[in-house]
């Protein structure tokens, strides 16, 4: 740059040049111990205890650095990882990139994860929290004002404000302002904190429920107890009604899984008269064929696809578990008509023996079922009632399984003949309906609906040899209830159940509802003797 | 009629596995029953210790056997019907005169074979974690004691480090496992100063399935204001439905913990784990330790399953250790007599694959670590906390008052298992 010339003008510039660049060298120092501070934030991370690593996930925190954000989110999902040399690295799909650089690091052995606790969870979301509370994805900073409700800080409040005062986004700016709230109700004056409780009682938030809990038990000023235990009343008035919901949706859906066991055996032992006691197997088989069907996807077909798995499993679930149904009553229960003990006992030791072949193939631990993303989770509906996608689901696909079964029942020939020979076996063999052969595929039919069942209960259940012993009872109870033989006796019969059940359970408890319910059943049945929905004609007095 | 059918049913199932085993009984065997349920509901957690046995069983002989005998395992299947535990315990030591038993899960199943233990005189391993409040002179309990497990757990989650829990649900299955356990941790809880509305007990029926309300319950008690933990002593197969009902009411492990002391690396195995993330569990053993002696445990059970995907979990590591403890007290005696071979065992040492050294104590029981693990994504605990040595199992309960007085020893002079003061007995049946 001409520091060559013995110029004196161009001395001049030298100079000149010179203190620009100590004045550019000046400005860049502090980002330079920045990156310093970033380096051993980080090495304290890796190397530290927990209490450490607590301190450096706030120092992250409160950095501002963007890149803070995708090491934060690392350390929670457990894949930022350290090398043996102390390089730390951030683990995606088997490469490794450094958490700073971002560039891409050869290891020779596998990198160790860091490891984080609960109380360490807690601080990281909080961390990200204050990153995130000016991200522009409208989604994240609302999980950033939540957060905030998790560990409110008052020294956060002047950010909260700052953030408030940009927001735009109605349900972001009311999220803002509970955070807000919630945060001077940990300091502030009386006034201030007062305001605070005012503004908080208007939300049924569970989060917001356990602060003022919290302010109630622990204020020294007795107006800000009263206040907070006034506004704990409120929304406890608020959430009786909402709780008596939920109670009612527990419930249907109590029994939409009731329904869905219960559906299968309505065929066999209501329509037909058989005392069906490997009923429950064929749940399991339907279960199993679920995570034979999984796997199979996890196999062979790309990840994108693996969600539709269980749709896939419907239609095996169902052929599953109908040939085997078909094949036990070609096999066995077409010699025992007529004769419900050796039917009782026949399908019972059919029943240990489909147990027993499972383990044998599959193994005695539980299979791994895993949900759908499109099953995993659920909404908060309000006050803490949580409506979860895999009760939702299997609600409409037990009424949509009960609706299909009804119109084969009523509107197919199948269905014509199934009901002349359960009606009347003898005329409807002169006038020339196969009677063995309807009883097959009827036998078929309530198996690979219980088949179906199974594949429904593998997401909420766990998929193991004994799964069937669990639903068996409760599906002989639906359909004695119900009304043998009477399909919307046994919708109403389980509909009945299960809300009688959820109903009970709030005040009984688990053990002693059930036993109620029971008792209840045992007193119907004295004076109901055919369920709720008796059937009329010669078909019950034969 | 009910017996006779189930029995026919897994005679029929079970018969590969009965002419798998070898029935003539040559003079320079040593005979080993194990005494496991290979089907109905508890078959899930049984199996593996069976299979576990059979593993040492074949590694002993590899090694030239036990006293220059060979070694031959005879294995039962109770059925989890607890009267035939009785029967077939009653079996193994009369008709096949084993040396040693290693069996049962449940409580319930140990209490109703242990009359005919200590009738025949025979020799129990029972490798569970249980309630404590027994010591039988015919057994050793190998499985974690209360205050292995259960007070160490809730300690832990009263400390900072755990998160300062001071609200309590106690859930658990009714039966005698979980209520004694609860009644332990409500006293101890107490003592540490807990006021009864902060502790929220619930029971459930065996394999629940429907934990809509119970969820919505623990949910509603957790949002008063003061920091929540769930001690799970739920059982068996009711934890899968449990576990899948909190991930979608979406429960975070890092708002209300849940701390449970049935479920380890095999049950997780049935679960699908990405949401459970965080939450704990409380045992003397997990497989991700790192120590030489749990690789070789690792390689020697994938070696033997012809599995690698097959996990470890704390019973069976229970079983190995009694195993080695009952090998290593056989030859100190120089016999499989039980008398002898009883008074050996106490004291005997192992270096388990935990990385400690378990103890063998008087009261029957074990020294072990206590170890608070989380569950990871891939289905393993990360250990997140661990006593510094290995802990003293009480056989009776300190906080409990009618327990806190009786003492277990069975040498000189107390020769008891709840006693008030010594026998000065001798040893003799």
């Amino acid at each position: 740059m001409g520091a060559m010339s013995t110029d004196p003008a161009a001395m001049r510039v030298v100079t000149a040049l010179r203190a620009v660049l100590l004045l550019l060298l000046l400005a860049l120092v502090p980002l330079a111990a920045w990156a310093a501070d970033l380096d051993e934030t980080l090495a304290a991370l890796a190397s530290g205890g927990f209490e450490e690593r607590e301190q450096a996930v706030a120092t992250l925190g409160a950095s501002g650095d963007p890149r803070a954000v995708a090491i934060l989110q690392a350390l929670n999902d457990g894949t930022l990882l350290v090398t043996e040399d102390k390089h730390i690295v951030i683990g995606k799909d088997a490469t490794y990139l450094d958490a700073l650089t971002g560039n891409a690091v050869e290891t020779s052995a596998e990198p160790e994860r860091i490891r984080v606790n609960n109380r360490l969870r807690n601080e990281i979301e909080a961390a990200l929290a204050q990153l995130n509370l000016f991200s522009p994805d409208p989604a994240q900073r609302l999980a950033a004002a939540s957060a905030v409700l998790h560990a409110p800080d008052p020294a956060g409040a002047p950010v909260l404000e700052q953030a408030l005062a940009a927001e735009k986004n109605a349900a972001v700016a009311d999220a803002l302002r509970l955070a807000l709230a919630a945060t001077s109700l940990q300091s502030g004056d009386v006034a201030a904190k007062l305001k605070a409780i005012h503004t908080l009682s208007g939300s049924s938030d569970p989060e917001i429920r356990r602060l003022l809990g919290e302010v109630a038990d622990t204020a020294d000023a007795p107006q800000i107890k009263a206040a907070a235990a006034e506004a704990l009343r409120a929304i406890a008035r608020r959430n009786f009604i909402i709780e008596i919901g939920a109670n009612i949706f527990q419930g249907v859906s109590l029994g939409s899984v009731l329904l869905l066991a219960a559906i299968g055996l309505a065929i066999t032992f209501g329509v037909m008269g058989v005392i069906n006691m490997a009923h429950g197997e064929m749940i399991m088989l339907g279960a199993y064929a679920t995570y034979v069907v999984q796997e199979a996807f996890r196999a062979w077909l790309p990840a994108s696809w693996f969600d539709l798995y269980l749709i896939a499993a419907v239609p095996v679930g169902f052929l599953t578990a109908a040939l085997v149904g078909a094949a036990i009553e070609r096999g066995i229960i077409r010699f025992l008509y007529g004769r419900p003990l050796e039917t009782l006992l026949a399908t019972w030791g059919i029943s240990l023996m489909l147990q027993q072949a499972v383990r044998s193939i599959f193994g005695a631990p539980n299979k791994e079922v895993s949900n759908p993303a499109w099953m995993t989770g659920g909404f908060d509906l309000a006050g803490g009632f949580t409506v979860t996608w895999n009760r939702v689901v299997i609600i409409g696909f037990s009424l949509a399984v009960f609706g299909l079964l009804t119109l084969v029942l009523r509107r197919t020939s199948l269905g014509l003949h199934i009901r002349a020979v359960t009606q009347n076996r003898r005329m409807a063999a002169v006038v020339g309906i196969p009677t063995g052969r309807v009883d097959m595929l009827t036998f078929a039919l309530g198996s690979g609906i219980a088949g179906i069942a199974g594949v429904a209960l593998s997401q909420i259940s766990n998929v193991s040899p004994n799964l069937g012993t669990i639903y068996i009872i409760d599906s002989f109870m639906v359909v004695v209830f119900g009304g043998v033989g009477n399909l919307a006796g046994t919708l109403a019969g389980a509909m009945g159940l299960g809300i009688a059940n959820k109903l009970l359970e709030p005040f009984a408890g688990a053990v002693l509802g059930k036993i109620l319910v029971l008792v209840g059943i045992i007193l119907f049945i004295q004076f109901r003797p055919r369920g709720l929905f008796a059937l009329k004609g010669r078909a019950v007095e034969s | 009629m009910r017996q006779w059918l189930k029995t026919a049913g897994l005679a029929i199932a079970g018969l590969g596995l009965v002419s798998a085993l070898p029935t003539a009984a040559a003079e320079d065997t040593i005979k080993i029953g194990v005494l496991h349920s290979l089907s109905g509901t508890m078959a899930i957690s049984e199996t593996t210790l069976k299979d576990t046995v059979l593993m040492l069983v074949d590694d002993l002989n590899k090694k030239g056997g036990l006293l220059g005998k060979k070694v031959e395992a005879v294995v039962v299947d109770p059925a989890s019907d607890w009267p035939l535990f009785a029967e077939k315990a009653r079996e193994l030591i009369a008709r096949d005169h084993v040396a040693v038993v290693f069996g049962c899960w449940t409580s319930v199943s140990r209490k109703t074979a242990l009359p005919v233990f200590e009738e025949l005189n025979g020799l129990l391993f029972y490798p569970v974690q249980y309630e404590g409040e027994e010591s039988s002179r015919n057994v050793f309990y190998t499985g974690a004691a209360p205050n292995q497990q259960a007070i160490p757990a809730v300690e832990y989650l009263m400390s900072k480090e755990g998160g300062d829990v001071k609200r309590w649900v106690l859930a658990g299955t009714d039966y005698v496992y979980p209520q004694t356990t609860n009644k332990i941790l409500e006293a101890f809880l107490k003592s540490k100063g807990v006021a009864s509305e902060d502790i929220m007990i619930n029971y459930t029926p065996f394999g629940q399935s429907d934990w809509q309300t119970i969820v919505a319950d623990i949910k509603k008690f957790a949002s008063a204001g003061k920091k929540t933990a769930v001690v799970s002593t739920i059982n068996g197969d009711a934890n899968v439905p449990f576990y899948k009902e909190l991930a979608n009411q979406g429960v975070k492990a890092k708002d209300t913990p849940v701390v449970a002391f049935s479920v380890g690396e095999e049950e997780l195995a049935g679960i699908d784990t990405k949401n459970l993330v965080g939450h704990l569990a409380a045992w003397n053993y997990f497989e991700s330790v790192k120590s030489p002696e749990n690789a070789a445990f690792i390689k020697q059970w994938h070696a033997y399953i012809k599995d690698n995907k097959r996990v470890t979990n704390d019973p069976m590591e229970a079983t190995y250790i009694g195993f080695h403890m009952w090998t290593q007290a056989v030859l100190q005696a120089g016999t499989t007599d039980v008398d002898a071979v009883r008074q050996a065992m106490i004291g005997q040492k192992f270096k388990a694959p935990s990385g400690f050294e378990a103890v063998m104590n008087s009261n029957h029981h074990l020294s072990k670590p206590v170890m608070i693990g989380e569950i990871q994504q891939d289905g393993q605990f990360d250990i997140v906390w661990q006593t510094k040595a290995p802990i003293k199992a009480d056989a009776w309960s300190k906080f409990i008052p009618e327990s806190a007085k009786l003492t277990a020893d069975w040498t000189f002079p107390w020769v008891c298992g709840n006693c008030t003061e010594p026998k000065y007995g001798s040893y003799e049946h």
